[in-house]
């Protein structure tokens, strides 16, 4: 495309009062463009239709908007990304906003904008989407609630489905259960397992292809074109996405040594409870007899720094439903239930109150200091501390039931196999659970394309689990969908570009194929990287890890950037205006600067921002372009990183910020003070630090002194 | 069947809302999405931090207006509510109607109205512990990024002055309320939740006593676009508060109030102890609790937040809070249930960490749905109506954010027609 470069310049909202907007133009002038208009509401009708007008005339294909910041009337300044390449340029909220209107510096800092700006245009092209990897189909390993319901729901949504079960049957744990907590009002009753009606509906629907007894030996490929090859010559399968529901196991009760399990017959774990329960009748395994009293013990091996950490959510409500079952039994028989806290969340706490009604007795103490040996009178003696007495507690019993937590099938299994460089297994969060790190995204994994759902994701009840099913299906069909069109997936959701790599001059470092968050790259024999676009969610750290710059995109490379810093104008060292380069995240510290210019605070003119996909895209030949040119000083704004970190893509500020240790060292010996650059984490709502910040910053620079190579 | 007949209307554009209409529009649908409040985000909007991540909820909405903005599949209405509704899954007729903001979309949020408004009005979003000018910006990340002129001007010659303030013509003075119909093919009820009206627990002094607020109001303090640049600073006379105490179960798991427990609230005021702890360097914090409910991996943030030594967990439930004359600040008693004994103690601040009360307790569709005690929606019931969210049980965000992808799919499901 030949691009005919259109430079529209707002001077409304106080932008032409700050800035000389007729010098800005002039600056514009100095580029090959084809124009450049002034006008006092470009967001307005008549400023819109000015634009429109080139755009639809074709005198423009490549417009410009500097004005407000582009997270704002994004409804106004559209147009067809496929034709036309769209940049805005924000001199409102992070020039006029935010500096001394009229003065010098801040026009300096607009004109500034406007060079780097119209270099962004001009390294930017139109985008070619990735359309190769089209398949709908959608995979779902599990045949439990969460697995059957997101089956299902696919199906019933159109779309095929092929579920893979290891067992002979469908149904997963439930099958094993005797009765469900309460699902509906008064929240009093157990309720029925109705698992079998969902098989049905499975075995029911045409859309959906059932493999029992099987599981996946192999996952190759990448979103719209995975080939899955299934165990017991089940074959190859092309599917687009992937439901991971492949359940929990219970702890291992053989590691409850403190508990006792293992030295009395009659002391069992909820899981045998149940399966009693659902054989007909609860009774003692020493002798078959009925007990006469029943023992609960919650958080057995659980919220316990020897056994798993966690609380496995469910484990109250579980001993609620057995104790109620023994009632059920025989309402004489007496049950005690030994817990830290009470964990019965929601309406649960009215079943609850109904176990206590039914004369269950509660015994709050430290579970895991329980001394359980023979009783005297009964099978079983139980001792330890009440907490609520605050005195020692002895109770005999003939059955004690210990109420194990849950861990994610996925554990030491990686189910899936992948053929990923990156290992076979969804990446873990926390405690072998692959579960989403984040509050607001609950369904993103480290993997484009798979999804995971009900207790591998994690604890939680079997009605939750369905549900959850049911999410992770949508996730799964909106990734088929988007993946089919060249769409990136969350969180840059429609993006069209991807990277595309200069594999000559590749010389197997291996650095993106390792960094890359999410496994977008295999590797050959050599170690030369083998990209899957639809992997692909275009945050572009591996564009940023390459020592040879040959990772780009459409629209974002290392060209661009470096070719915008290069455009800056770099007073020399007798005019004492030092330059700053910012390199910010474009979700968060962007944002942050928008509202550092909506509170009007100020900050030091010196700084020039550059909004990047992710910190973790950051190259060093950025910095050495940055001190090369005479840059001062360099500030990056990140994501917190760490264990809770922010970063939309995991890691992309913790690299960035392992880059700049490993820069620092090189500026050391060049003799050039490390302090010069500097890392600062942002959050989104941080906008009162942002100015103190830079004060410090440029303060700490002008201790420095000027950069010594400004003006070779 | 139609276009408009495939289309979903999500009701509520807090997070389970917006999450709702963005995930079924990144799969193709067509959605709108109705708002009461003039911004969206809901609740979370009025959030200073996520627990366990201590995150600022900005940062997630930031990224879905993001996506709502550049999705040309949804559409979505603030100052909207449904005023009727009728129909079966795959035909559905709603009649939206939508309250005047007497700004239109010329607004540029420059803020000139604002600069020439005298008249101040309770801040809504920070539950009126301060005041706004009657032509404001909902908050600085709101969305739609535009000005709301306050009903309460509507008339005065203080309206006048903010719409010949605005060089964009942006303030329209003669906006009437509208109603519009829309046909859509299935509808989701996100309408969320309120906070229990605590001061019907009598003997927890809120509404009476000016240093007892409730856990959502000590969000907003906390919060750099609070009433108080998120200084926490006793509601009495500004002092700076040095302890607090946190109440839990003000009126959860109690027949008389909230028979229900509201699952969020110990996780809730686990994450508020970290507020002050962080911006008051010796500020002691004491939380009351029945039973601590940290749920799943919930339970590390529990454990790192009870290490502080300045944090003081005690099993209790609060029987008395009354004003303490001597220091201004507010006596917390009850019984010690660990310990035995009473606890008694002076703090500058209660906050009374109060529970969720569904949406459809208050306001339920005109259509049949079952519904529990406590006005949760149990099933959508022969009205087919998705509901999503906290209008089924009280849920952490995440878990809401789970449920209403599910209830995404569902409403493709009945816009098919199947």
């Amino acid at each position: 495309m030949d691009q005919k470069i259109g430079v529209y310049i707002c001077s409304g909202c106080g932008i032409g009062e700050s800035i000389d907007v007729e010098a800005l133009s002039a600056v514009a002038g100095e580029f090959s463009i084809t124009k450049c208009e002034s006008h006092p509401a470009l967001c307005g009708e008549e400023g819109a239709a000015l634009i429109k007008k080139d755009v639809e005339s074709g005198e423009v294909n490549s417009v410009l908007v500097a004005a407000c910041s582009g997270r704002v009337k994004t409804d106004v300044f559209t147009f067809d990304p496929m034709t036309t390449i769209l940049e805005r340029m924000n001199i409102r909220e992070q020039v006029a906003w935010c500096q001394p209107a009229g003065a010098e510096d801040t026009q300096m800092m607009a004109e500034d904008y406007m060079r780097m700006w119209i270099t962004k245009v001009q390294k930017t092209t139109l985008p070619k989407p990735y359309l190769e990897a089209a398949d709908k189909t959608i995979l779902v390993i599990g045949g439990g609630v969460s697995g059957l319901q997101s089956a299902l729901e696919a199906a019933q949504a159109g779309y095929q489905v092929k579920l893979v079960e290891k067992e002979p049957e469908l149904g997963g744990k439930v099958m094993q259960w005797h009765k469900n907590t309460p699902v509906g009002p008064p929240y009093q009753e157990l309720a029925d397992i109705t698992v079998s009606e969902t098989i049905d509906k499975v075995k029911g629907n045409s859309n959906i292809t059932v493999f029992t007894g099987t599981t996946s030996e192999k996952i190759a490929g990448a979103p719209g074109m995975f080939d899955v090859t299934l165990s017991n010559g089940a074959g190859t399968h092309r599917v687009g996405s992937i439901v991971l529901a492949a359940g929990w196991k219970p702890y291992d009760a053989n590691k409850l040594e403190h508990l006792s399990y293992g030295k009395f017959p009659d002391i069992i774990t909820s899981v045998q409870m149940e399966e009693m329960a659902k054989a007909g009748k609860i009774t003692c395994p020493s002798d078959g007899s009925e007990p006469s009293v029943v023992a609960f013990v919650q958080c057995a091996g659980s919220r316990d720094e020897n056994h798993l950490k966690y609380c496995s959510a469910v484990c109250c409500r579980v001993s609620l439903k057995q104790a109620e079952s023994v009632k059920q039994q025989n309402e004489e028989t007496k049950v005690f239930v030994f817990y830290k806290d009470m964990r019965t969340p929601e309406q649960h706490e009215e079943f609850y109150r109904k176990v206590q009604k039914d004369g269950v007795v509660f015994v709050k103490t430290d579970t895991a200091q329980l001394a359980i040996g023979e009783g005297v009178e009964l099978k079983l003696s139980i001792e330890g501390t009440d907490e609520l007495l605050n005195e020692p507690l002895m109770v005999e019993a003939d059955l004690v039931v210990l109420a194990t937590g849950m861990q994610p099938a996925v554990l030491d299994d990686p189910i899936l196999n992948l053929e990923y460089r990156q290992g076979p297994a969804l990446p873990e969060l926390k405690y072998g659970f692959p579960d989403s790190h984040f509050v607001c995204f609950p369904y993103e994994t480290r993997r484009t394309g798979m999804y995971t759902a009900g207790c591998v994701r994690q604890p939680m009840t079997a009605t939750r689990s369905a549900n959850d099913g049911a999410g992770a299906a949508l996730k799964a069909i909106q990734c088929v969908e988007m993946v089919s069109q060249g769409k990136a997936v969350h969180p840059r959701a429609g993006d069209l570009s991807y990277p595309e790599l200069f594999i000559q001059r590749c010389t197997q470092c291996k650095r993106c194929t390792e960094e890359c968050p999410f496994g977008m790259y295999n590797e050959d024999v050599k170690g030369t990287p083998l990209p899957h676009p639809t992997r692909c969610r275009r945050c572009a750290i591996c564009m940023g890890s390459c020592p040879e710059r040959i990772i780009s995109f459409n629209n974002y490379s290392v060209d661009m950037i470096g070719s915008m810093i290069k455009s800056v104008n770099v007073p020399d060292e007798y005019d004492e205006k030092p330059r700053i380069i910012g390199f910010i995240c474009e979700n968060d510290a962007f944002p942050a600067l928008d509202m550092v210019g909506l509170h009007k605070l100020q900050y030091p003119p010196w700084v020039r921002f550059i909004p990047l996909r992710c910190l973790g895209s950051i190259n060093l030949v950025w910095i050495a372009d940055a001190l090369s040119k005479g840059i001062d000083g360099i500030v990056l704004f990140g994501c917190r990183y760490g264990d809770d970190y922010q970063c939309h893509f995991m890691q992309g500020s913790e690299l960035a910020n392992t880059r700049m240790d490993k820069i620092k060292e090189t500026l050391d010996r060049l003799v050039l003070e490390s302090d010069r650059i500097r890392l600062e984490q942002i959050s989104i709502d941080d906008f009162q630090r942002v100015p103190v910040i830079l004060e410090e910053f440029a303060a700490r620079l002008e201790e420095l002194g000027p950069n010594p190579y400004k003006g070779f | 069947m139609g276009d408009e007949e495939r289309k979903i209307l999500v009701v509520g554009g807090g997070i389970s809302g917006m999450t709702a209409a963005i995930e079924a529009a990144e799969t193709g649908a067509e959605v709108v999405l109705l708002e009461k409040n003039p911004y969206l985000g809901g609740r979370v909007a009025q959030l200073n931090q996520y627990f366990p991540k201590l995150c600022p909820p900005a940062c997630g909405l930031e990224i879905n207006f993001r996506r709502i903005k550049q999705n040309p599949k949804v559409t979505f209405l603030t100052l909207a509510e449904v005023q009727s509704i009728s129909g079966e899954p795959g035909k559905y007729e709603v009649t939206v109607s939508i309250k005047p903001r007497y700004v239109n979309d010329n607004c540029t949020a420059c803020g000139k109205c604002a600069e020439v408004c005298q008249t101040e009005i309770p801040n809504p979003l920070n539950y009126g512990m301060d005041s706004v000018k009657a032509a404001y910006l909902p908050h600085a990340m709101a969305f739609p990024f535009k000005y709301v002129i306050a009903p309460e001007i509507i008339g005065t010659d203080e309206a006048e002055k903010c719409a010949q303030a605005c060089q964009y013509n942006a303030v329209d003075l003669s906006m009437q309320p509208v109603t519009t119909t829309y046909n859509v093919g299935a509808v989701v009820w996100a309408t969320g939740w309120d906070p229990y009206d605590v001061t019907k627990v009598d003997y927890l002094g809120m509404g009476r006593i000016p240093n007892v607020i409730t856990s959502v109001m000590f969000e907003r303090l906390a919060s750099y676009s609070g009433p108080t640049g998120g200084k926490l600073l006793r509601p009495s006379d500004g002092k700076e508060v040095k302890s607090v105490a946190f109440v839990q179960c003000a009126g959860s798991r109690d027949e008389n109030h909230l028979a229900y427990c509201s699952g969020i609230c110990c996780l809730a005021s686990l994450k508020q102890a970290t507020y002050l702890r962080e911006r008051v360097p010796d500020g002691k914090a004491f939380m009351y609790y029945i039973d601590v409910r940290a749920m799943g991996k919930y339970e590390d943030f529990y454990l790192k937040v009870k290490q502080d030594e300045n944090i003081t967990l005690t099993k209790s439930k609060i029987a008395r809070i009354s004003p303490d004359p001597e220091t201004g600040g507010v006596i917390v008693e009850g019984e010690d249930v660990g310990q035995g004994g009473m606890v008694k103690q002076v703090v500058d601040l209660a906050v009374l960490a109060v529970g969720m009360v569904p949406g459809t307790a208050s306001v339920k569709p005109e259509l049949d749905m079952e519904y529990d005690d406590f006005g949760f929606v149990t099933s959508s019931g022969a009205s087919g109506i998705i509901p999503a969210g906290c209008v089924k049980a009280p849920m952490e965000v995440a878990a809401s954010l789970q449920d209403a992808t599910g209830a995404a799919l569902k409403a493709i499901q009945c816009s098919m027609g199947r």
